[in-house]
């Protein structure tokens, strides 16, 4: 079962371990996002944590621990992002840039000497003979648990925002902090919750690529992930399950393009490296020739500080 | 050369003419300054890079100046960053990647008192444009030989960067070679597009060994080709690209293609200390020691190696050119005759496969 020399099995399942990354990441930004937050540094806190998991999983020499230490990394440097913005109202677009080439930096000197080491490999989860079972072994059953956890926080991200109150109240006051102010909610204290969030999410998307698909760190390692995750929240438009949407196209997309030029065929790898590019344009398009700016599905408050006295 | 402000640029050309007159008879201090395109912790490319700089500083000391800008990005930032530099007081400036041609040559016009040496490049517009390149085909021979002789399935790969004269040359290279040893030989390409973005090379080389692809060689700047190979337990292996990446050894990194840098930065700093600076196009190999062969690990057998020692000692001779007559390019047509060898102008504006590669070069 080969499309032009490709096998469709071991790309869907190798799409899933390419978009987990950027998928984590975008999810963590969403969140942020629907509070009423624009945190640009996703790029910085994802080279945090792909660092601070890589030096905490050589150190202990356990994985599981790295991916707490990755996401850790990447909250404390949105903790700073927080105190900026949150605390002392900074402009959250020149904080979230600054926050990028923060990140980067103090990677490059965190990195200093685990040049060219291995991490403690993450297994795949043992599922016995389910994983032997064709077609759907590979795709559903033969992957590491990041994946599947990366899944399961779109559901339970879709859920929280849809039927709980807690979701209800983070996009209450995305969508107007005045009125959350009103009713008595600490904007700043959610957002802050929101920001904690996403950099642990932006985090651990960051010490996957780290740990698992590249495993080894190198300065730069994400290379731009971060900016793909903030396409894209833009591209799902703010959903869950269309992040999923989203991450597979883009990464599938990634996996696809490099599979077809090893297999050596003849379809010009420009077109379909710009495509996600393009989707994303287009479905900004068509979203946004709707109902006015309420249309696009964007928090109405995304990018505006919050102050009490006001 | 304290000046707190420059108003204008008039000022500006006055002051740089005044250096420039320094110059010519030789300067007490020179300021160097390098722009690299990745970072230096990339562990191939840049690390060579800057592993040369140190060397200069090493051996001049206070009689030079360093000054280095890491992850520049190819285009009008390099513009940028250059210009910066110039009107710093640089004396002289490196840039370390081809992207950076119409920049360097842009910012040159502009400085005419400020030397430009940039890396792979060919383009030399004003006087004080210099270009220096590495024969790195001679070090892609010696890998095409062992990826030949190793493959067991008759697939080797080659991660490619972009589409530029020096990257289908080394795809040729190393076909050429691998080919002479085992006709059966067929080589995947794969471009990446990017000279720097280890989840994307990690992602091609997975990509090449779904393919049955066993030996892959990368152009791009990193390790983590090597990191993937790593996983397949010793059926794949792989080659250090641009540094020894010797934390591979003994597999998959089986041998290297090393930049040594370090001799020439000093030999045109020094020309600029003493005043025997000229505009040069410089294009070394491994008989100029630019390009280094690594250690061929215990991995290879050692009927091979020795084969492939032959084959570099005879290109560091002179005897053998990767190159050489019958080769038809890929539509069929005659380049070379019998015995005849590639002239450098052939190779440095290189925009063909030859015979036997698959697939079309982008555009």
């Amino acid at each position: 079962m080969d499309f032009g020399g490709i096998n469709p099995v071991t790309l869907i399942a190798t799409l899933m371990v390419t978009s987990v990354p950027i998928l984590l990441a975008a999810l963590g930004e969403a969140v942020v996002e629907r509070s009423g937050v624009l945190n640009l540094g996703v790029e910085g806190m994802m080279i945090l944590g792909a660092i601070g998991g890589f030096i905490t999983a050589v150190q202990t020499g356990s994985p599981v621990l790295g991916f707490l230490g990755g996401a850790l990394a990447g909250a404390v440097l949105s903790a700073i992002f927080a105190l900026l913005t949150q605390v002392f109202l900074a402009n959250q677009v020149a904080t979230g840039l600054a926050l990028t080439l923060f990140g980067l930096g103090v990677s490059s000197l965190a990195g200093q000497g685990y040049n060219g080491i291995k991490p403690p490999a993450t297994g795949k989860v043992p599922f016995g003979p389910l994983a032997d079972i064709p077609v759907l072994g590979p795709i559903l059953f033969g992957h590491d648990w990041v994946v599947y956890f990366s899944l399961a926080m779109v559901a339970a991200i879709w859920w929280v925002l849809r039927s709980t109150r807690a979701g209800l109240i983070l996009r209450a006051v995305g969508e107007n902090h005045d009125a959350a102010h009103a009713l008595g909610y600490r904007v700043n204290r959610i957002r802050l919750l929101a920001i904690l969030f996403g950099g642990a999410m932006a985090g651990m998307g960051g010490a996957y690529v780290s740990l698992v698909r590249v495993p080894q760190w190198t300065d730069g390692i994400t290379a731009g992930a971060g900016w793909i995750a903030l396409a894209i929240v833009v591209f799902a438009s703010w959903r869950p399950w269309r992040v999923l949407i989203g991450a597979y196209l883009f990464g599938g997309i990634s996996v696809l393009q490099l599979n077809l030029q090893a297999a050596g065929s003849a379809i010009p790898v420009e077109y379909l490296s710009m495509a996600p590019y393009l989707i994303t344009i287009l479905v900004l398009v068509v979203i946004s020739s709707g109902k006015g700016k309420a249309a696009t599905g964007a928090p109405a408050e995304l990018g505006h500080n919050f102050h009490a006295s006001r | 050369m304290k000046r707190r402000t420059l108003l204008t640029t008039a000022a500006l050309a006055l002051g740089l003419a005044a250096s420039g007159q320094a110059m010519a008879q030789g300067m007490d201090k020179v300021k160097a300054c390098f722009i690299y395109v990745g970072p230096i912790g990339d562990g191939g490319w840049t690390f060579q890079h800057h592993q040369g700089v140190m060397a200069v500083q090493e051996t001049f000391g206070d009689k030079v100046e360093i000054q280095y800008q890491e992850s520049v990005p190819e285009g009008a930032d390099a513009e940028r960053v250059m210009t910066q530099m110039a009107l710093g007081g640089c004396n002289i400036v490196f840039a370390t990647s081809f992207g950076y041609m119409d920049q360097i040559n842009a910012v040159a016009a502009k400085f005419p008192d400020v030397k430009f040496e940039h890396a792979t490049g060919y383009k030399r517009d004003h006087a004080n444009v210099s270009t220096f390149n590495a024969r790195f085909y001679e070090g892609r021979a010696v890998e095409g030989l062992i990826a030949g002789r190793m493959t067991k399935s008759n697939k080797i790969g080659y991660i490619a960067s972009f589409p530029i004269p020096e990257v289908v040359m080394g795809i040729n290279a190393y076909y050429l070679a691998a080919k002479k040893v085992n006709p059966a030989v067929e080589v995947s390409v794969v471009w990446a597009f990017t000279w720097f973005d280890p989840a994307k090379e990690a992602d091609a080389a997975k990509a090449l060994i779904e393919q049955g692809v066993d030996v892959i060689a990368s152009h791009t700047d990193s390790t983590a080709p090597l990191a993937e190979a790593a996983k397949s337990g010793g059926k794949v292996i792989g080659f250090g690209q641009a540094s020894d990446m010797a934390e591979y050894k003994p597999s998959p990194r089986v041998t290297s293609i090393i930049d040594n840098w370090g001799p020439y930065y000093i030999e045109r700093i020094g020309a600029l200390l003493d005043g025997t600076y000229a505009q040069a196009d410089i294009w070394a190999g491994i008989k100029g020691g630019e390009v280094l062969i690594g250690e061929i690990t215990e991995a290879v057998p050692a009927e091979v190696k020795a084969e492939a020692e032959a084959l570099r000692d005879g290109i560091a001779a002179g005897t053998v050119h990767p190159f050489t007559g019958p080769i038809n390019k890929q539509d069929g047509s005659a380049w070379l005759a019998e015995g005849q060898t590639a002239p450098d102008g052939d190779l440095l504006g290189m925009n063909f496969y030859v015979e036997g590669v698959t697939g079309d070069i982008p555009q």
